[in-house]
This record gives C-alpha cells, sequence and structure tokens, in this order.
C-alpha cells in the first residue's frame, strides 16, 4: 500500500487491527460460516435436534412459489429505488451545485431528511397515504372524480407507495454525494469544454457523467444495501410484506420464516442465496468501476 | 449581467421547488402532530397548524418513549465512539506500517461490506445468545462495532497527510501512538466529523437488529418505540402518532445540524485536500 513510515515496529500494527478483527471473525464471519452450516440442516417438528438434509433447503427454495414472487417483488422493488432515487438526485444535485446566493444553506435543507430512519419515513408515508384520512388519497380522488386508493387492499398500489416512501428516504444521501462529486470535477475541464463548443447536454453526457462514475459506482451499491436489507422497518411499519404478499421483499420473507416460522435451515438458505446474489452484483460493478478508472485523478 | 440575474433567479426557484417537494412529508408530520383528532379527519384534510400539543406528552406516555429515548443515545454514542477509534487505529496500521497478512487483513474488513446483518441474522442471534447478550446494552452495541466505512475514509484522509510532517515528527523522537493522536487526529477532524454524523446517524436508525435482540420494554429503542405507539394507539389516531414521530427525529437531526459543516467538509473534501 504505502512504504515504510514507522520501521521496526512489529507487533505494533497487529495490535491495532486487533479490536477491529476480534468484532469482525466473532460476529461477522463466525456468524456467516455458521450460516453456511446451518443451511445444510432442519430443524426436527419439535425443535429438539438437527438433522442434515443436504441442499434440501435449496432444492425447497426455488420450488416455493411465494419465494419466487419474493424475489421478482425485490427486483421491481429496488430497481424503482435505484434508478428513479439516482435520476431525482443527480437533477437536484446539479441544482444544488450553482453559484449562487445562499447556496451553502439550500444545500443543507435539501439533504436534512437524510437523518430520518426507514421507520419514520415508513409512518409518514403511511400518514400521507391513508385511505380515510391522508392528504393523498384525497388528491387522488379529485383529479380522478372519484377513484378510492386504498392500498391496504390494493397490492400494485401498496408496492408503489412503498418503494416512493423508500426512495424518497434516501434523497438526501444521495444528494450528498452527488454534491460532492460534481464539486471534484476540475473546473478548467468544463471551461475548456465550453470553449470547444460544447453546449449543457453534451458537457453532462461527456464529462460530468463519466467523471462522476466513482460516485455513481458507489451509490449503485450502498442503494443496492439499502433496498435489500435496511428498508425492512420501513416495510415492517407500512404493511408488514403485504397485502397478501405484494410488498413481500427477500428481507422480510427471511425474518418471517427464521424467526416467526422458525425454520432456521430454510432462512439460512435464503441468507446465503441474497449473499451471494449480492456478491455478484457488487463484482459486476467494481468491474464496471475499475474499467472507466481511467477517469479518476 | 441580467442574463445572468434571471438564471440565478430561475435557479433559485427551481431549488427552492425541490426543497419543498423532499421536505413536503416531514413538514406534513410536524403539521398532523399539532391537530386533534377532529382536525386529522377532517375533510378536506386541514394543512395547517393547529395547537393541539397535548399529543406530545401523550406519545411520550404512551409507550415509555423516554426510557427508550435514552436507551437509544447510549446505543448510538457508544458505536459511533467505538467505530471511530477502531477505525482510527486500524487506518493507521494500513497506511504507516507494514507487516504479513497486511493485505489478507485489509480484505477481511472489506468483505465485512457484503456481510449485512441480514445475511447472518440467524446465526449472530445464537452467538449473542450464548453471550446472554439478549436484551443488553451489549448485544445492541458490540455486533456493531468494526467498520469499513470508518476505516477506509480514514485511510483515504492519512494518505493525504504530507509526508514532510512524518519526517519532522520522527526528527523530533515522535512515538507512533503520539504522532497518531497528535497529528493526525487534529488533522482528519472534517473526516471524524463526517463520520460521526454517517455512524450516529446510521445506529440511531437501525431496527431489525434491535427488534430482535432485545424484548423487555426496557431494553427498547426508539424505532421499535415507533412500531409500538402504531399499534398501542387505535384507529389510528396520527395526531399521537406524528408528535412520537417527531421526538425521535430529533436527536439525530440535531447531530446532523451541530455537525454539518465538518460533514460536509468531510464529503467534499474541500478544505482537507
Amino acid at each position: 500500500m504505502q512504504e515504510e513510515r514507522f520501521p521496526g515496529h512489529k507487533l505494533l500494527p497487529y495490535l491495532l487491527i486487533l479490536p477491529s478483527a476480534l468484532v469482525i471473525i466473532i460476529f461477522l464471519v463466525i456468524p456467516f460460516a455458521q450460516t453456511i452450516f446451518e443451511s445444510f440442516f432442519q430443524a426436527t417438528p419439535f425443535g429438539t435436534h438437527k438433522v442434515f438434509v443436504g441442499i434440501a433447503n435449496y432444492i425447497q427454495l426455488f420450488e416455493d412459489m411465494d419465494y419466487l414472487h419474493s424475489v421478482i417483488i425485490t427486483l421491481i422493488f429496488s430497481a424503482f429505488v435505484i434508478f428513479v432515487g439516482l435520476t431525482i438526485s443527480i437533477l437536484i444535485a446539479m441544482l444544488a451545485n450553482q453559484k449562487i446566493k445562499g447556496i451553502g444553506f439550500y444545500q443543507i435543507a435539501l439533504i436534512w431528511t437524510y437523518a430520518l430512519s426507514p421507520a419514520v419515513a415508513g409512518t409518514i408515508w403511511a400518514m400521507m397515504f391513508a385511505p380515510a384520512t391522508g392528504i393523498m388519497p384525497y388528491i387522488i380522488s379529485k383529479l380522478t372524480n372519484g377513484y378510492a386508493l386504498n392500498w391496504m387492499t390494493n397490492s400494485s398500489a401498496a408496492l408503489f407507495i412503498v418503494s416512493a416512501a423508500a426512495t424518497w428516504k434516501m434523497l438526501g444521501y444521495n444528494i450528498v454525494f452527488f454534491i460532492a462529486g460534481l464539486q471534484n470535477i476540475p473546473q478548467e475541464l468544463l471551461e475548456s469544454a465550453s470553449v470547444d463548443g460544447a453546449g449543457p447536454w453534451s458537457s453532462f453526457f461527456r464529462i460530468k457523467f463519466p467523471m462522476l462514475s466513482p460516485t455513481v459506482t458507489f451509490l449503485l451499491f450502498v442503494n443496492m444495501l439499502y433496498a435489500f436489507f435496511q428498508v425492512f422497518g420501513l416495510i415492517d411499519i407500512m404493511t408488514k410484506g403485504g397485502p397478501g404478499n405484494g410488498t413481500q421483499i427477500l428481507v422480510y420473507k427471511l425474518y418471517q420464516d427464521g424467526f416467526v416460522n422458525l425454520k432456521t435451515g430454510f432462512a439460512s438458505a435464503q441468507s446465503l442465496v441474497i449473499f451471494v446474489a449480492i456478491a455478484i452484483l457488487a463484482l459486476f460493478q467494481l468491474r464496471i468501476a475499475t474499467k472507466r478508472a481511467v477517469y479518476e485523478r | 449581467m441580467a442574463a445572468k440575474k434571471r438564471k440565478e433567479i430561475i435557479y433559485t426557484i427551481l431549488i427552492l421547488f425541490s426543497i419543498l417537494v423532499v421536505s413536503m412529508p416531514v413538514i406534513l408530520s410536524i403539521i398532523i402532530s399539532t391537530q386533534t383528532p377532529v382536525q386529522v379527519y377532517s375533510s378536506p384534510p386541514r394543512l395547517t397548524p393547529s395547537n393541539h400539543f397535548a399529543n406530545y406528552p401523550a406519545a411520550w406516555k404512551s409507550v415509555a418513549l423516554g426510557r427508550m429515548m435514552i436507551n437509544s443515545t447510549i446505543v448510538a454514542a457508544a458505536v459511533t465512539a467505538g467505530k471511530i477509534i477502531m477505525g482510527l487505529l486500524a487506518a493507521f496500521a494500513f497506511t504507516h506500517f507494514e507487516f504479513r497478512g497486511k493485505n489478507f487483513l485489509f480484505f477481511v474488513v472489506l468483505v465485512t461490506l457484503l456481510l449485512p446483518i441480514p445475511v447472518r441474522i440467524v446465526a449472530l442471534f445464537a452467538i449473542t445468545s450464548s453471550f446472554h447478550w439478549i436484551d443488553t446494552f451489549w448485544g445492541l452495541i458490540v455486533p456493531f462495532l468494526a467498520s469499513a466505512t470508518a476505516t477506509f475514509l480514514l485511510i483515504q484522509r492519512f494518505k493525504m497527510v504530507p509526508s514532510e510532517l512524518l519526517d519532522a515528527a520522527k526528527v523530533d523522537g515522535c512515538s507512533p501512538m503520539r504522532y497518531l493522536f497528535q497529528i493526525l487526529l487534529p488533522l482528519s477532524k472534517n473526516t471524524i466529523g463526517a463520520l460521526i454524523v454517517i455512524q450516529f446517524i446510521y445506529i440511531w436508525n437501525q431496527y431489525l437488529w434491535p427488534l430482535m435482540a432485545t424484548n423487555s420494554k426496557e431494553m427498547r429503542v426508539v424505532q421499535i418505540g415507533v412500531k409500538m405507539l402504531i399499534n398501542a394507539e387505535a384507529m389510528n389516531n396520527w395526531g399521537v402518532i406524528m408528535a412520537g414521530v417527531v421526538i425521535t427525529m430529533l436527536p439525530p437531526l440535531l447531530v446532523f445540524f451541530i455537525m454539518q459543516e465538518s460533514f460536509m467538509k468531510g464529503f467534499a473534501l474541500a478544505s482537507e485536500k
């Protein structure tokens, strides 16, 4: 990584890393290894002992229509959160990157909602869309001559509203990183492009967007983890996976199977499948990122 | 100049509109938190604040929110401090020393990014139980302590420190730990400020693990309190629920506003480059 700066200290670097390493091994690596192990076992009906079942949990998983449904719901949900969220965020960040009076204040006003939790975001959106009293069903009803939006019974509406709430909650976070990324683009580059006759569109697609690619890669990864895992509280508060199982994303099903239905082996197999999916997507993003690394300074 | 002025006005209007859209749900929640049930249920919906502040004590008492606020504060403060201290030590080791297994250990820290709680939750729960840490502060704090984010951001920061500083310190006979705490630490205060905001908010907002790792009323945290409040308030008494929501979002917002300057600088790295 770098040249040796404090030669002669053989033990010290290990002592410095020890606290982090201990926590990582005890609470991350061992539980993960245990999860792999558990995924090949099933508890007996009374939970007295565990039986080795090979890959039966995995076979059961891919034959389970509920699970496949949950995969599709998760893909729709995450695609919405990632692409709608990042598009809106980059547009707002470009507005907030102008040199105008009071911009520091405006930037803070655009990102402060980042401090809210998914559970709080879910509660507020549930209030806004509450069928009898909420402002949104009222507006929709006025606009459509009386259509009564009830996402407690309409699973497509529920998925859309949950996705919108989850997207809204991440806007502040995304905008911070896009503003930071835009500020790191050297001004000379944009000036020389405008001297060469580049308009706002080509300056965005030819210069800003490629220069932002490390930021975009990072945010794709963070938003993916968010849409897969962090939104648990939002779903639990807004819909509990319903109506039917219309908003039952993978992490919610995992929780249901592992801790409500107490099928730990089955839940462990689900954990592992999610991990493999995340790891593949992360590697894929990393490859694209390193290919584009020429733009990084 | 007139064209430039007009452009500035258009941008300002667009920005104000974006601020309004982004903040609207929170503004609404504050408005509703001041309304009586009759006002909440009025049609068309009433969009102006009222003065029914009794919702706040009602929410506070309904689910013992006070105790949860204390619990969340203890957990968030402890994890934030722990993550930053451990991140400082690890980042110092990775940037200033050569040792066997360095790349492997760096890879171990990197992998933690791919192992969020849900992919190891069944076994994590079992291990935490075996320590008898379920329903204790230990169980809420220790599993979160290691941090790839803190380590990486501090590595980035340490790499930007000019090497002349180190040479001068070594001439003066400065020990490694003194160099870390007296030279590197003060130089990294914006990065640390940004980390305080990120980690405090991250831990304050945790939901799944506290839901599983606690079960007594005395150990619950505020995010679970929000859910309990919704269940406790029959007929969706939104005034009281929104009052509870507003209370639970105050501490992370306070941290955000106090630290906002170093938060923005720590990200843009404007002053630390």
